[in-house]
């Protein structure tokens, strides 16, 4: 054993010796040894971001296998899914897998989004930060609405139907962004190659770069400390990130894999019944969890509010929340000043008891499923 | 609370204003004199056709009293209004009505005016009925055009109102037939339609709403209403049940029949109390319709027995397979393209009670293996998906284990390092 572990180490030094000769790898080194995280009360929060990378990793890992075998057309979409679920080997894990993972990964990301706005994470100097993590909040959400429709079920080609109806709400261009996420006038196999474009290509395409942004502001600033610890006059304690941190990190993502290795074998992503486009619309017709809230407050909504309709004006408020989190740092200019800002924090717990209460009632009304 | 005396005042006519009203009603015409002075002398014996007359179809296409009484509308004066110089002809006789409406429905060229394809021969296929026949030979209890579609009040076929809607056309016929005084003296049974409304017919028509399902006039005829003979009855049937009417007619029950006078489908199914038929009802068992005329160790009894077997095989393969393909579902296992084959299986038992009729015991056989084949081959991905379901449970376990050791491993080296940078 001490034999194989010294060959091992002889190895590793070896091939480092032999980078280090045609590389200068000392940046990554200092890099390494000089990141460390803050340790407080809020330390746990830290470790979402870290999740959210990891269950994205396995989104494009599990996804790059799904490729191999989805046929992205009306006529074959859902047959080749059936077919990874039925045929291939070990296809319904990585399917399965890359369902749950999703959301999964959303979740994370929620928590995440929400831990670094309670924590005022995006006071200055890291605005930028929080913007590109907006973003990513948006691509993922767009990565989740887009994934839906790709095994083409009836369930999913229905909320397809409705979200990008939704869409035709937005004053003005509308009617123009429903015809162009559907390829026309309805939903179709042209709605499909494009969802599916957007998912593999455009959306990836825009992670990378926008992740790589958001990663590489995280590293440069390091890792923000609240208001009230930075404030107290006592700085906290620090970790190394490797190993310490990392080590961490890497049980919470081991439990994760855990997690959703249990819930593909014990919870299969169903598949559903194929799409038909003339059948008529099924009862409960409902989007992701992540949507619902949306969908719920929409349903809501009377028919027309004074002259307007209510599902515009449904829209243009959710647009209108989403531009306030967007501009969130500019916008709280009492923590940009370094002092308490009671107003955000309730507006915060605001929007978090309305996506939570707004969903509870969503699944109560569309009998729990 | 002053002001509460005011909430009636502002609910009561929001409540008349809101409320349904009939919306079939048409307004009735004005300056008739016919339907004014008939509303105005409040006589339950005359007002009520006038008041009717605003939901009647005629009303809509223009047609109006003169057009079947005869007289002048336009007069105010009793007299004048019902001249018989003016061709009032008053309330019609029993045995007039059929040529008094045929003096319309009968005549095509009139007709086309309201409706080109309209047919013109219900009066003509009327005296082929019984009730037309009864009618010319005296008879003034018989039914005519007013008994089924009323007097004053007729509605289109289409209108779920008219008496004639495929789901009121029971209750329509059941007037005269289903009243034992009415009908005393026809000598004809008047529990029909208490049988009927227990009929498999029925239900199709009245809870699952399939208006396309047999009342008494889709066995009967309508206007030329008549009890189905016994060499017409399986005709009758066989105008929907085709499959099983062809098998029938090559099967040896249909000259047995004949030969002993039964009629056929009614003998074994019955004819207004049809029930929903079930394999229970072929084979040896008591509730088998074969034993009604085939006795043990007769070559019928044994060909009963044998095609009661085949159905039962497939039947019971057919469930098994249901069964573990729905365990393997319920458990979230991909099986629907097991389950869609299997409805082959499932054909291929309808096909099989249909062939019931053809009594040839070899001829079920062959198709029921058919079914058998499917049934079994779905049978075996059920077993193959749940072993696969095993399998998965057996690999999760294995790999929670290993990344909870791995966990552990990680918990003491992360305890290990803090417990040294903490000494240091």
């Amino acid at each position: 054993m001490e034999q194989a572990l010294a060959f091992l180490t002889r190895v590793y030094r070896h091939a480092t010796a032999w980078v280090e000769e045609r590389i200068d790898l000392s940046g990554a080194r200092e890099l390494i040894r000089h990141k460390v995280v803050p340790v407080h009360r809020h330390t746990l929060w830290y470790y979402f971001g870290g999740m959210t990378l990891f269950l994205f990793i396995i989104q494009v890992c599990t996804g790059i296998l799904l490729v191999l075998y989805y046929r992205p057309s009306a006529e074959g979409a859902f047959e080749s899914v059936q077919f990874i679920m039925t045929e291939v080997q070990f296809g319904w894990l990585i399917r399965s897998i890359h369902s749950w993972s999703a959301n999964l990964m959303i979740a994370t990301l929620m928590i995440h989004l929400f831990s670094v706005y309670f924590t005022r994470a995006y006071r200055k100097p890291r605005e930028l930060t929080w913007i590109s993590g907006m973003f990513l909040f948006g691509i993922a959400l767009t990565f989740g609405f887009s994934g839906y429709l790709l095994p083409w079920n009836t369930l999913a080609y229905f909320a397809t139907k409705v979200g990008t109806d939704v869409a035709g709400q937005v004053p003005l261009v509308g009617h123009f962004m429903t015809r162009l996420l559907r390829g026309g006038e309805d939903v179709t196999g042209a709605t499909l190659s494009r969802f599916y474009g957007i998912h593999v290509a455009v959306l990836p395409l825009l992670t990378t770069g926008i992740l790589g942004l958001h990663l590489f502001l995280v590293q440069k600033q390091g890792m923000s400390v609240p208001p009230e610890i930075e404030h107290s006059g006592r700085p906290p304690r620090i970790m190394p990130f490797v190993p310490n941190f990392l080590l961490r990190d890497l049980v919470g993502w081991l439990s994760a894999l855990a997690v959703l290795g249990a819930l593909a074998a014990y919870f299969p992503w169903e598949l559903g019944v194929k799409a038909d486009p003339f059948a008529p619309a099924p009862a409960g017709i409902r989007p992701e969890w992540y949507f619902m809230y949306m969908f719920q407050t929409l349903k809501y909504l009377p028919a027309k509010i004074g002259p307007i309709d209510g599902e515009m004006i449904g829209v243009l408020g959710f647009g209108l929340g989403g531009l306030f989190l967007f501009l969130v740092p500019f916008l709280d200019r009492k923590t940009a000043r370094g002092e308490k800002s009671p107003l955000f924090f309730w507006i915060g717990v605001g929007v978090v008891t309305y996506i939570v209460v707004l969903s509870v009632l969503g699944y109560a009304a569309s009998g729990g499923k | 609370m002053r002001q509460a005396w005011l909430v009636p005042l502002v609910l009561i006519p929001a409540w008349a204003l809101f409320m349904p009203g009939d919306a079939s009603a048409q307004k009735l015409p004005e300056g008739n004199a016919c339907i004014e002075c008939h509303q105005a002398l409040g006589d339950p014996r005359v007002t009520p056709p006038a008041e009717e007359f605003a939901r009647d179809i005629h009303l809509a296409k223009g047609i109006l009293c003169q057009d079947c009484h005869g007289g002048d509308p336009t007069k105010f004066d009793a007299g004048a209004a019902m001249s018989r110089a003016k061709g009032f002809i008053g309330k019609p006789t029993h045995q007039a009505i059929p040529q008094l409406c045929g003096k319309c429905h009968s005549n095509p060229v009139y007709m086309k005016r309201f409706n080109p394809t309209i047919r013109v021969d219900q009066v003509e296929e009327y005296y082929t009925s019984v009730h037309g026949k009864r009618l010319r030979e005296g008879d003034q209890k018989v039914a005519t055009c007013i008994s089924c579609h009323s007097v004053h009040n007729i509605r289109a076929i289409k209108d779920q109102q008219a008496w004639t809607y495929p789901v009121r056309v029971v209750d329509t016929c059941g007037r005269c037939h289903g009243d034992p005084k009415y009908m005393q003296g026809y000598k004809i049974p008047t529990d029909v339609v208490e049988k009927y409304k227990q009929s498999v017919h029925y239900e199709a028509l009245t809870k699952k709403g399939d208006l396309s399902a047999p009342t008494c006039n889709v066995c009967h005829g309508n206007h030329g209403a008549t009890p189905p003979g016994l060499d017409s009855v399986a005709h009758v049937c066989g105008t929907c049940h085709s499959v099983p009417e062809e098998f029938f007619s090559k099967g040896p029950h249909q000259k047995a029949f004949a030969a002993m006078g039964l009629p056929p489908c009614v003998t074994c199914h019955s004819n207004h109390d049809v029930m929903k038929t079930s394999d229970a009802m072929v084979g040896t068992t008591d509730s088998a319709v074969c034993l009604n005329c085939h006795t043990p160790k007769t070559a019928g009894y044994q060909k009963a027995a044998a095609i009661r077997a085949s159905l039962d095989e497939l039947r019971g393969n057919v469930q098994r397979t249901t069964e573990i393909l729905d365990q393997a579902e319920n458990a979230g296992m991909e099986v629907s393209q097991a389950k869609f084959e299997l409805r082959g299986a499932m054909d291929i038992l309808l096909k099989a009670q249909a062939a019931v009729h053809l009594v040839d015991p070899v001829a079920v056989k062959k198709l029921t293996d058919d079914g058998v084949q499917i049934a079994n081959k779905m049978f075996a991905k059920g077993t193959q998906a749940m072993e696969d379901l095993r399998f998965r449970h057996r690999g999760l376990w294995i790999s929670v284990a290993i990344i909870l050791v791995t966990i552990v491993g990680l918990v003491l080296k992360i305890k290990e390092i803090d417990r040294r940078q903490g000494e240091g």
